[in-house]
């Protein structure tokens, strides 16, 4: 059947009928690959240009819409054997793109403004104690001045508008004592200046504009680079559904673009792609997804289903819905709603900081002046030591300590394979005393496995695997993964709702019910009997074997669990899932505080009871009924795997089959934590030895120029201390941890394997991930 | 040291090229693939074989 594909969302139309597409890209990892793709997309006719940006992995593609289409160009993609992905670009996106740029014009000029007033600063100071006249050093002044005004006013502007925001909402942070220091320190200078005086500070006002942007810059760079990965993450798992037009004709169109009253065709193996009912056909669906429930459910016409559940067995047509009331979106959203609103916003530790350090600082300048004209120094003298006093505790070393750990800490948890949705986060993770799992998919694998328990002859379980190649049913799909050779049997043939049978060496195979396989009864095997497994049969001249298919633990799960506990927190496993199947698991793990059948309500009433008892709750889960709990909680994880509306409360999201990230991210934030407090001390320290010099009125602009580069080299070097210590922990357990995204150090084969670790949806995996390797080399 | 008269203003032009030569390159795209630029120089396709 010829369907055809509708990626008009995905397009920009421009002028004369030239069309703009972005894609992600899978698979680029060298030169040779920009040029063949690029090359042969340029030869066909109608591109007008294909340009690969290899920092993000993405292909901007531009064509005239009547010569070739969007669903042509992936095609011809493919032929050159690579997966393209069609991009819609995030609006938070384009902003941070836009806020770098600027922040990076603003660095360039305090960066040549603080070169070049420094050159005459160090002329000057040379002078002082030569034979400089009183001339000349005018001169130099206001050629200072000169440069550093306009730069000041121009690369100052992030700080400045920071702070009268602040200002406006009658708060504190960082930025108002910087505002002010550099103001007061530019207008002490000019008037210095005016007056002959043999002092200026216009280096030290310059500079601290560009330390404080380098911080600036550096942080905004690796938001970027994560989100830039989360996008190319969430463009590879976006899915397709079949829309059936009013005349009965099937278009593939992306999810995204679904509307309410489409009606949509869901084949077996496929995931629902909305929210909906059915019209018509009957089905199984498994809908571990939404509500963590293992067993499938029976549906037919007129239930109501829910996006991320998947079709087992036969094929549904069904209505997209808006969510309706009494369903279990509704009553997500609803929880979400209130859990969003009664979170309180956590103060973050450098605004803290700010609170406590700007009334401070600020009260000792006024006191310094008040005391030196007590003590009968002038007017002019007392201010000028004040503003001294501003100048030199002027939070450079403090605005930069949390910063420069919070770099370092994203780019080591990016790493290990988990992408942080904000900054506040790394605080947050480090404060949990409590981590609250949900059980399927987030405990166990997404996708359910081969019962490893049961021992099947590994010939049988090859050639079973291999016959579940061709199958689109999900049980099938969860075998058809342990299969070593990914070439399905010619000629094998698949009858919908029952099994596959090839012939395999001469003698017909069949893989699927018992009934179909020709045996009597359902034969369990001993051991998983009574459990909560599903059995695939498989029959071959006398060879039969019975294989269970259950949720399995993430491989890593135990030995994690037992490290977090060995950590010192309370682990808790909180399920939508029947008590019969959350038990096992929770003995398994250890974990002796666990609560099964739980509704989205109940699970966030458990957490709100946690946190009015002090805890700080972790909350780790996947499914939609998982949703306001994540949000309810201190902070949250979700693997990549979870629910559209989970990911997107959810303040980080971990890559991979294993549990390891969740370790990680603990380990690396509670690190970073400890290192933004060092780096707190380190700058309260420097201030308690440069204050008293400044109140002693011996501050010469070269001392503060040198306080200031010292102080903020010594907490930025520091900061690195995170990454190094962090990284020894990564690349001693690099075994267990294959598959983190290695972007940053622009190492291109594990982000192939971060990539190809992207559960598609199936069956697209299958198709996915075999051609990629071969039809590179070839 | 009448030197400076041109000395001063000739390091500020200096500095002022730089400047300008940076906003340049940002405009014009040239930070927005840097490990691109690092691979694309490797192919030798512009030798005829």
């Amino acid at each position: 059947m010829t369907e055809t594909l509708d990626l008009s969302m995905f397009v920009e139309h421009g002028a004369a009928g030239a069309s703009h597409m972005t894609l992600a890209v899978e698979g680029v990892a060298c030169a040779g690959c920009i040029r063949k793709i690029e090359n042969g997309l340029t030869k066909l006719p109608g591109i007008i240009d294909a340009r690969i940006n290899f920092t993000q992995r993405r292909l901007a593609v531009d064509w005239r819409d009547a010569e070739i289409d969007a669903a042509s160009i992936i095609k011809a993609i493919e032929g050159i054997g690579y997966q393209a992905h069609p991009f819609a670009p995030e609006r938070v996106e384009a902003d941070d793109s836009a806020q770098a740029k600027w922040l990076l014009k603003c660095l360039a000029v305090a960066g040549f403004a603080a070169m070049n007033v420094m050159l005459l600063s160090i002329s000057v100071w040379a002078g002082n104690v030569s034979d400089m006249t009183q001339e000349t050093r005018d001169l130099f002044h206001w050629l200072s001045a000169l440069i550093a005004l306009p730069a000041a006013a121009y690369a100052g502007q992030p700080f400045f508008r920071s702070a009268l925001r602040a200002l406006r909402t009658r708060q504190l942070n960082m930025d108002v004592p910087i505002s002010l220091g550099v103001v007061l320190a530019l207008a002490l200078s000019v008037f210095e200046t005016a007056t002959h005086a043999a002092h200026a500070y216009f280096d030290s006002a310059i500079m601290l504009l560009f330390f404080l942007l380098c911080g600036r810059y550096l942080d905004l760079a690796m938001r970027r680079k994560t989100r830039v990965f989360a996008g190319n993450l969430a463009s590879l798992k976006a899915e397709f559904a079949h829309r059936l037009d009013m005349t009965g004709e099937l278009t593939r169109v992306p999810v995204a673009a679904l509307h309410p009253g489409d009606r949509v065709l869901v084949r077996p193996g496929e995931r629902i792609p909305a929210d909906g009912a059915i019209l018509s056909g009957t089905s199984e669906i498994d809908e571990s997804l939404v509500t963590g429930e293992t067993v499938p459910r029976a549906v037919g016409g007129g239930t109501t289903v829910y996006a991320g559940s998947i079709n087992a067995s036969g094929a549904l047509t069904m209505r997209v819905t808006a969510a309706g009331a009494g369903t279990l979106v509704e009553e997500v959203e609803r929880l979400l709603d209130k859990a969003v609103a009664a979170k309180s916003q956590t103060v973050r530790l450098a605004d803290r900081a700010a609170q406590f350090y700007a009334p401070v600082v600020h009260a000792t300048a006024a006191l310094t002046a008040v005391g030196w004209l007590i003590a009968g120094a002038s007017l002019h003298d007392s201010i000028v030591i004040a503003i001294a006093v501003l100048i030199i505790t002027c939070p450079c070393a403090l605005a930069l300590a949390i910063p420069a750990v919070q770099v370092v800490a994203a780019g080591s948890l990016f790493r290990a394979g988990v992408i942080l949705n904000g900054g506040s986060a790394i605080e947050r993770l480090a404060e949990a005393d409590t981590v609250v799992f949900d059980k399927t998919g987030t405990l166990t694998l997404p996708d359910p496995g081969v019962d490893e328990t049961t021992y099947i002859d590994t010939d049988v379980l090859e050639r079973a695997a291999r016959l579940a190649l061709s199958s689109r049913h999900p049980l099938a799909a969860a075998l058809a993964r342990r299969a070593r050779e990914r070439i399905a049997y010619p000629g094998a043939v698949e009858e919908p709702g029952q099994g596959v049978r090839a012939l395999i060496d001469g003698e017909e195979a069949r893989l699927g019910s018992a009934k179909f396989c020709g045996f009597a009864e359902q034969q369990e095997p001993a051991a998983a009997r009574g459990s909560d497994a599903s059995f695939i049969s498989f029959a071959q001249a006398g060879k039969t074997a019975t294989i269970a298919i259950r949720q399995v633990l993430r491989p890593d799960a135990v030995a994690v669990t037992k490290a977090l506990m060995a950590r010192g927190l309370h682990l808790i496993v909180l399920s939508g899932d029947r008590p019969a199947a959350v038990a096992p698991v929770a003995n398994a793990l250890g974990i002796s505080d666990w609560r099964a059948g739980l509704k989205p309500a109940e699970k966030i009433a458990v957490i709100d009871e946690l946190q009015s008892q002090g805890r700080r709750v972790l909350m780790v889960g996947d499914g939609l009924n998982d949703a306001p709990a994540l949000a309810a909680a201190h902070v949250s994880l979700s693997p990549v795997t979870a629910a559209h509306l989970t990911q997107a409360h959810a303040d980080a999201l971990f890559l991979g089959d294993h549990l390891k990230p969740v370790l990680r991210a603990i380990v690396v934030a509670r690190r970073a934590r400890s290192l933004m407090k060092q780096n707190l001390a380190l700058a309260v320290i420097y201030n308690m030895l440069a204050v008293p010099i400044a109140i002693a009125g011996l501050v010469t602009p070269l001392i503060a120029a040198v306080a200031m580069s010292g102080s903020s080299m010594l907490v930025t070097l520091n900061a690195l201390r995170a990454r190094l210590g962090a990284d020894e922990d990564l690349a001693q357990t690099a075994d267990n941890h294959p598959r983190s995204p290695d972007l940053i150090r622009g190492r291109t084969s594990g982000e192939e394997e971060a990539f190809s670790s992207v559960p598609l949806p199936q069956p697209a995996a299958k198709a996915a991930r075999r051609p990629l390797v071969e039809d590179i080399s070839a | 040291m009448n030197v400076l008269i041109y000395l001063v203003p000739m390091a500020l032009l200096l500095g002022l090229t730089g400047l300008v030569g940076f906003l340049w390159s940002l405009k014009s795209g040239q930070y927005d693939d840097l490990d691109g630029a690092a691979v694309r120089i490797l192919p030798d396709d512009d030798i005829d074989n």
